[in-house]
């Protein structure tokens, strides 16, 4: 009786000393990843001479000046505006096209229907690292280069083969019957992709949006190739012409970094459960 | 009524692959029928070559060999640094604790950020004007101030201080798969090998291990794709290529259709690295398959 206490208090105390090993490892790499944000949050409050004084993270005065030099000066209203713009209505696009194909692909029958879906399966494998060079081309050719509408298709096209691929997945599992009991009532098939089978899809589609939200607010090299007109710009690459101007101004700079990232940690927070959810579930974006 | 009816179904689908067709599929030819002549990508003087880019690329380009070792550098830090990080903290998440979907959360901060923004935080906060030097100023703190420099502007630690920020950005993507990748193998196979006399060691070495291969693989694909085909970052870091010393595939394939107006050849240098992603998939599907076998 008494060694069986002995041993279960011993593997306690080695327990609590391995967690504490355990949780510092696991706090100090967290550090690492909120500091240098937290730090470009708090420089942008600061002033370029107290910048390299103030070397304590908070800064002892918060001059939000720096915002109004990056909005004003630096133009990063419209660019958010812009980058915005570019998601919205990216995701939208991407959204209803990759829903109605998705659909069909799981519910209907017709010709050729799994040699089209395993040619959207194949692009999702294979990767062309020249292709904005071909896209540069095409867009110029039709006219729609350093054009908005130009980069929103380009973009639809580069969510189309992941969302239609997890929507599918979704469409396969789902009950038939509410769709079936609509169709008796006489509803077209547009009518129940729409009024029954999008609403049933909400889980995925929460993924989908996401995961298509953060990849156009970050994308970088289609809109570098794009726009030559500042008016049409994103921030990703707003960001880098804005350095060339305002090489020596870090805390507008901060500021300006901070405009571009704070919407994504807000998202990301916002929404994580769904991220972590949608990566874990199969690493839908490769 | 029949016909109406299909035509119906390819209705639901024209939207998707009209869009796929012009802006996937026309490229994707295109990138092949270009690589074969030397065109600035605007007149309409298109000379056919023949394999001249390829052969140029393989025999007489060494700026492209050096961006291919660079790259090859990066992935081998990313492989072995990143992902070794990532499943060491996966291993710690894997318990009983409060704080698991915290760490989930905070680790996936860095990878949900852009590489633009990531690249030029970290230049801020490493370069050596500013006295927010953190890094420097540990090494000082601890005696070893003759370390301390400008990690990026120096040609010999430039790469490499690259590739650890890359590995920082990406730990999150293997952390989470690593974990989820624990989390499925049952309980009840620890506690039998526990009831057996097996140790620690032995339980990781013959459940752990083994069960954790094809989670392995798909980290290692994707690290390696993920890695290979990244520039924007450096980009943030360092501005561009810091003549040669960060140059990476991509960004050469953007130099030659920018800097030299040289189109067929960009599109040469996409395919000759295209074809060797392609491969190092295949081989590295081939490979864990067998390992599974055995």
């Amino acid at each position: 009786m008494t060694t069986k206490i002995k041993t279960g208090a011993y593997y306690k105390t080695k327990n609590i000393t391995l967690n504490v090993l355990i949780h510092l490892f696991l706090i100090s790499v967290a550090v690492t990843c909120i500091y240098p944000f937290l730090w470009m949050f708090m420089s942008s409050f600061k002033t370029s001479e107290s910048i390299f004084r103030d070397i304590a993270l908070f800064p002892s005065h918060f001059h939000f000046e720096n915002y109004v030099q990056a909005i004003r000066d630096g133009d990063f209203g419209r660019y958010f505006l812009n980058s915005l713009m570019y998601t919205v209505f990216v995701v939208m696009g991407i959204v209803i096209i990759s829903s109605m194909a998705a659909y069909a692909f799981s519910r209907f029958q017709f010709p050729g229907k799994n040699a089209i879906f395993y040619v959207f399966l194949a692009a999702m494998m294979i990767p062309i690292p020249g292709s904005f060079v071909a896209l540069y081309v095409l867009l110029n050719k039709l006219h729609l280069r350093d054009t908005p509408i130009g980069y929103i298709l380009c973009m639809i096209n580069v969510g189309l083969s992941t969302s239609i691929f997890m929507l599918k997945t979704f469409f396969d599992k789902m009950p038939k019957e509410l769709e079936d009991a609509a169709r008796i009532d006489g509803c077209s098939k547009l009518g129940i992709w729409w009024h029954v089978a999008l609403p049933l899809s909400k889980p995925v589609l929460a993924v989908v949006v996401v995961f298509n939200a953060l990849n156009v607010w970050n994308e970088y090299i289609l809109a570098l190739i794009i726009f030559d007109s500042p008016k049409y710009m994103p921030l990703q690459v707003a960001l880098e012409k804005f350095r060339g101007e305002y090489f020596t101004n870090y805390p507008v700079l901060m500021a300006a970094l901070t405009i571009t990232a704070l919407p994504i940690i807000i998202l990301y927070i916002l929404m994580q459960k769904h991220i972590i959810k949608g990566i874990t579930q199969g690493a839908v974006v490769g | 009524m029949r016909l109406r009816d299909t035509l119906e179904n390819y209705l639901f689908v024209l939207p998707a692959v009209a869009i796929f067709t012009i802006f996937y599929i026309l490229p994707f030819i295109w990138v092949f029928q270009f690589s074969f002549f030397d065109w600035d990508g605007i007149s309409p003087a298109k000379v056919f070559i023949g394999f001249d880019n390829f052969k140029e690329i393989l025999f007489q380009d060494p700026s492209w060999w050096r961006s291919m070792v660079n790259v090859s550098w990066i992935t081998f830090i990313a492989l072995t640094f990143q992902n070794a990080l990532a499943f060491m903290l996966a291993l710690a998440c894997d318990r009983e604790m409060k704080m698991k979907n915290f760490y989930r959360v905070i680790f996936f901060i860095p990878p949900v950020l852009s590489e633009m923004v990531v690249g030029m935080v970290w230049s801020f906060i490493i370069s050596d004007v500013s006295g927010a030097n953190i890094i420097n100023r540990f090494l000082i703190s601890i005696g070893l101030g003759q370390f301390a420099h400008n990690w990026l502007s120096d040609p010999n630690t430039a790469l490499t201080t690259v590739a650890v920020i890359h590995s920082w950005k990406g730990f999150g993507w293997g952390f989470l798969l690593f974990l989820a990748g624990l989390q499925t193998i049952p309980r009840e196979l620890y506690e039998a090998a526990r009831v057996d006399g097996a140790n620690a060691w032995e339980q990781f070495k013959n459940i752990t291990i083994p069960l954790m291969i094809p989670v392995a693989t798909m980290v290692v694909i994707l690290t390696i794709l993920g890695t290979m085909q990244s520039f924007v970052l450096i980009r943030g870091l360092v501005g561009g290529e810091f003549a040669g010393h960060t140059s990476v595939p991509v960004l050469r394939i953007l130099a030659s259709m920018q800097g030299s107006s040289r189109f067929g050849y960009a599109c040469s240098q996409g395919i000759t690295f295209g074809v060797l992603l392609v491969t190092i998939s295949f081989i590295q599907n081939k490979v864990s398959q067998k390992v599974r076998q055995a």
